[in-house]
């Protein structure tokens, strides 16, 4: 067994953990952040991507199915978990994902997420091109990924929808899960604009 | 009584109640449910297609840390129950007997032979390495044709065959149009036309999971599935569980797209090791895993003849399929054929028309449905040889669809099948569809690039589909053999203080029903939308139900929610009037309140009436102190989306390369609850149809090894894959229900792959081109271009 101190979501865990642990098992059936996920063996999905930060203080997605728990040791890993405020305000991307329907079974959300927002870090405003690049590590089955471009876009507008233009007024679903009322969507039929 | 409203919530874009849990990871995907004392199981598969199992020896694995059981199929033989196939789609199929475990033969790749039970998940997997096991290869079968041939090795050797059964349909014999064989006798212009779908994997992005409890002499089974329902029932008829004493939860479910359709071994086994241990037992696939045992869809060869006059009218289709069933029969696999068996005449007037279908058995995964489960291949074959139709006759593709389609005046309309197309407008959607992409400018854009020979051709696809689905009658499910019903149950709990608490027997996982069945029910009983929850996947809570498949829950399950609130709103009235101190007959439900007919500020909401019938210190004489109801309801026929979808591709003929300029589709699904889901439906399922068309393919070697076994090699499209979708509608609404709505869960996916193909031919049509296999990858297509007429295969 190996010691690892990693915090996550703000919190500081000292653990005893296997060397052969991967940091996704290890946030899940150790601490308990089981809103990471697991969707395929071989790194392809992305669902389990988190933010992980080094020495340089810098917050990288990594797929936490392709570290392992002990090169987490003395690192700070954000997890879908802790991205919202302690109010429950919901981080700009998170809004944006369910304002733009940006998700439907929502299995590759939190990684969908937290690669968006390492996107963003790089490229504060990405193209479409840059968009669908970016996100290329992280798959979806359900959405076709079109409104995830535009979940993207929209975070990157500061929190504005894509387009001004508008298919059907938008109405949020509950104060619970959305502060912001009537997000306009571009209309369907019209390329997504890139900024 | 009917409920109007001034401001409908039916209609509007609401965002999704189901989100706030999902973007914050607070979510209940089985894998995340851990139990009291839980032990986890992992699986021991075969590493042959097919061999006899000559000894198993578990014990070494009992020596293993942690370990807590090991057993294999041998050891519950007598006890593990079997895999039931719910669609004996003839009287003499040929249906084998298939066990959760492996005991004496094996028959495809990865088939579950041994388990251990653990502690911990990782114990459990390290100490399959423990067991022995000892194979003598057999041979394998693995081609359709191949297998159907004399002195082909046999899957199951004591069936002395390797068909599975053969169903016919022929609109001659069933009095509902001519005779397909006459029509091409007779015929001006005949088309023939082989076509491949190829083996396609599901692929939800939640990898299934299951964890049984069978504390206190009743079992809990959790699973990532689209069905509790039917697993409740036949786990209760496959293993003489008694069925009240067994709870099936559908927790939240990452996905299915019919790949959770099924009563799986993984589910079985897991009851028998729980049973073994006496302890909850929990287990989730690996990826790997998932791609060799969990089922496989399309895989299919077609034979398509269209028969028709020179003026591009058809005169008949006769449809020829080899369906592989894979190494055992999955719950509904023989009949997903079946549901493209009268989808072949789409949208056109087929005067004559026959189908045949064989389903055989290979050592493979088993199929069964996936995304659109029949359809799509139906659709692909015909659109596909609509196209090669016009081209035979130089007709524009969208030309010799409007020669054939029904028009709108001609609705209802009976087809040749017999099936009653309620309502449609194919004109419209077409018109619109065009009208978006600029189609008279592309094909001005075309002939340019081929008048100057431009390495990167243009091609146009179109695709103008139908569907059936809203699955389905029961009467016509029973006619077709299919062993359960296809009705739905809705129950709506109204309480105190006027909350409502809906219950539904569909089983989302992904569409958005607690959303788009807030918006119902707050229009038929005036409640507003953040007041009503919706419960689901719980055979204890929502115990009726046939669940989420087929494009159903919405024309079949929202039509039991509309009954359900009706009597709702008949029980509520009663009392309504007895507070108004008027007669029922006086009042009227309009925006959200019984109101006195002339006098409307005299007014009662729902929440009102729920009072009083909690309180029930003054209800009329007679009436029970509850508002509750249950509604059940079974379709008088099935629901018909249409639509046309244009796809214009870039196809580079000196690399193959094949690039998606323009998707435009334009759906009709009749009227709409909730555009941003039905937005989103389409654009997903056009992805998966994208995808068959460009990139997936389930291949195994000669041995009937998958060699496609993780999404490495299994290619699911990234974003980067996948153009910018254009999705509009029509709405020409149902007139067989009230809600107007029509199934958009399967309509993407059922259209698109052909649009893709038809587009990547069109461009390709001066070189001789006349077919590319799919997936169309670069290589086929660069073959397709250089070898002009070769269908462009490996």
């Amino acid at each position: 067994m190996a010691r690892v101190s990693v915090t996550v979501d703000g919190t500081r865990y000292v653990d005893e953990v296997e060397p052969r642990t991967l940091l996704v098992h290890y946030l899940r059936d150790q601490i308990g952040k089981v809103g990471t996920v697991v969707g395929c063996d071989t790194g392809n999905c992305g669902a389990c991507t988190v933010l992980m930060s080094g020495p340089d203080h810098v917050a990288r997605s990594v797929k936490s199915c392709s570290v392992l728990a002990i090169q987490a040791d003395g690192c700070a890993v954000t997890t879908v978990e802790g991205l919202a405020d302690s109010d429950g305000t919901l981080h700009p991307v998170q809004r944006a994902f369910h304002e733009q329907h940006a998700l439907q079974c929502g299995f590759c959300t939190p990684g969908m997420i937290m690669a968006t927002v390492d996107l963003l870090r790089e490229n504060p405003h990405p193209t479409e091109a840059e968009i669908r690049e970016g996100i290329s590590g992280n798959l979806c089955r359900c959405t076709g990924y079109q409104n995830i471009v535009r979940a993207v876009q929209q975070a990157a507008n500061g929190g504005a929808a894509p387009s001004a233009a508008h298919s059907a007024p938008v109405e949020s679903a509950s104060a619970e899960s959305a502060s912001v009322e009537s997000a306009a969507r571009p209309v369907a039929h019209s390329p997504a604009v890139t900024s | 009584m009917t409920a109007t409203i001034a401001q409908p919530e039916v209609g509007r874009a609401r965002l999704r109640k189901e989100d706030a849990r999902l973007v914050t990871g607070r979510t209940r995907w089985t894998e995340n449910i851990t139990l009291p004392g839980m032990l986890h199981l992992a699986i021991l598969r075969s590493p042959y297609a097919h061999a006899r199992i000559t000894s198993v020896n578990t014990a070494p694995a009992l020596d293993r840390p942690n370990v807590i059981a090991a057993f294999s199929g041998a050891d519950v033989a007598e006890t593990q129950g079997v895999l039931a196939c719910a669609w004996p789609v003839t009287e003499d199929m040929v249906a084998p007997t298939y066990t959760p475990l492996a005991v004496t033969e094996v028959r495809h790749v990865g088939e579950p032979v041994a388990v251990v039970v653990a502690r911990d998940r990782a114990s459990a997997v390290d100490a399959l390495e423990a067991i022995e096991v000892d194979y003598e290869p057999l041979p394998v079968v693995l081609g359709l044709e191949e297998a159907l041939a004399e002195g082909s090795p046999l899957v199951h050797s004591d069936k002395g065959t390797n068909k599975c059964y053969t169903w016919i349909f022929d609109s001659a014999e069933a009095g509902t149009g001519g005779n397909a064989v006459q029509a091409e006798a007779d015929a001006e212009v005949v088309i023939k036309r082989r076509y491949v779908q190829q083996r396609l994997i599901p692929s939800s992005m939640e990898p299934r999971s299951v964890i049984v409890d069978p504390s206190g002499g009743e079992w809990t089974m959790y699973s990532a599935t689209q069905i509790p329902h039917i697993v409740r029932f036949l786990l209760s008829a496959t293993t003489g569980t008694p069925e009240h004493k067994i709870r099936v939860i559908a927790p939240d479910v990452g996905g299915g797209f019919g790949g959770k359709i099924g009563v799986t071994p993984e589910e079985w086994i897991a009851f028998t090791a729980a049973n073994r241990v006496g302890r909850p037992v929990k287990y989730t696939e690996s990826r790997a895993e998932s791609m060799v045992s969990a089922h496989h869809g399309r895989d299919v060869i077609q034979d398509i003849t269209l028969s028709a006059r020179r003026d591009g009218t058809l005169t008949g289709v006769s449809v020829k399929l080899i369906a592989n069933m894979g190494a055992y029969l999955g719950v509904v696999g023989p009949g997903v054929p079946l549901l493209g068996a009268f989808m072949y005449n789409a949208i056109y007037k087929v005067p004559a028309y026959r189908f045949e279908c064989t389903g055989v058995f290979t050592n493979t995964t088993k199929t069964d449905a996936y995304r659109g489960a029949g359809r799509p291949e139906a659709t692909y074959a015909i659109e596909r040889a609509m196209d090669e139709l016009a081209a035979e006759l130089g007709l524009d593709p969208v030309e010799i669809r409007r020669r054939n389609w029904i028009t709108h005046e001609e609705f209802p309309f009976t087809t040749v099948c017999g099936l009653v197309y309620d309502s449609g407008n194919y004109e419209a959607a077409t018109e619109k569809a065009l009208s978006l992409l600029g189609y008279d400018d592309l094909r001005a854009e075309q002939a340019a690039r081929r008048a100057s020979n431009d390495p990167v051709q243009l091609g146009i696809g179109v695709s103008t589909y139908t569907e059936m689905c809203g699955l389905a009658p029961s009467r016509i499910l029973g006619a077709l053999r299919y062993g359960a019903g296809g009705w739905e149950s809705a129950t709506i709990r109204v309480l105190a203080t006027g909350k409502v608490e809906v219950i539904t027997g569909t089983t989302p996982h992904g569409q958005g029903h607690v959303t788009a069945w807030s918006q119902i029910v707050a229009d038929q009983l005036g409640v507003p939308f953040d007041d009503i929850s919706v419960l689901y996947g719980d055979t204890r809570v929502a115990n009726k139900g046939m669940d989420t498949y087929g494009s159903r829950s919405l024309a079949v399950g929202g039509i039991a929610l509309v009954n359900a609130c009706e009597k709702v709103r008949d029980k509520a009235k009663v009392v309504a009037a007895h507070m108004l101190e008027c007669s029922a007959d006086d009042l009227e439900f309009t925006d959200g309140a019984f109101r006195v007919r002339g006098n409307p500020e005299a007014a009662k909401t729902l929440a009102d009436v729920a009072l009083a019938v909690f309180t029930a210190h003054n209800l009329p004489d007679g009436i029970e102190p509850q508002l509750d109801s249950e509604a059940t309801f079974d379709p008088s026929t099935f629901s018909f989306p249409h639509g046309t979808h244009l796809c214009a591709t870039e196809v580079d003929t000196e690399t193959g390369q094949v690039k998606i300029r323009r998707y435009v589709c334009v759906d009709d699904v009749g009227k709409v609850i909730n555009p941003l889901i039905v937005e989103g439906q389409v654009h997903g399922g056009v992805a998966q149809g994208i995808a068959q068309a460009l990139f997936e393919d389930a291949v195994y070697d000669e041995s009937g090894n998958l060699i496609t076994g993780s999404f490495a090699e299994y290619l699911l499209p990234s974003a980067a894959d996948l153009p910018t979708l254009e999705a509009d509608r029509t709405e020409t609404p149902a007139t067989t229900h009230p809600l107007g709505a029509k199934g958009v869960g399967e309509a993407g996916t059922i259209a698109a792959t052909p649009a893709v193909v038809n587009a990547i031919v069109d461009a390709l049509r001066p070189r001789g081109v006349h077919d590319v296999m799919m997936p169309c990858t670069p290589e086929r297509v660069w073959r397709a271009a250089q070898d002009g007429s070769g269908r462009g295969s490996s």
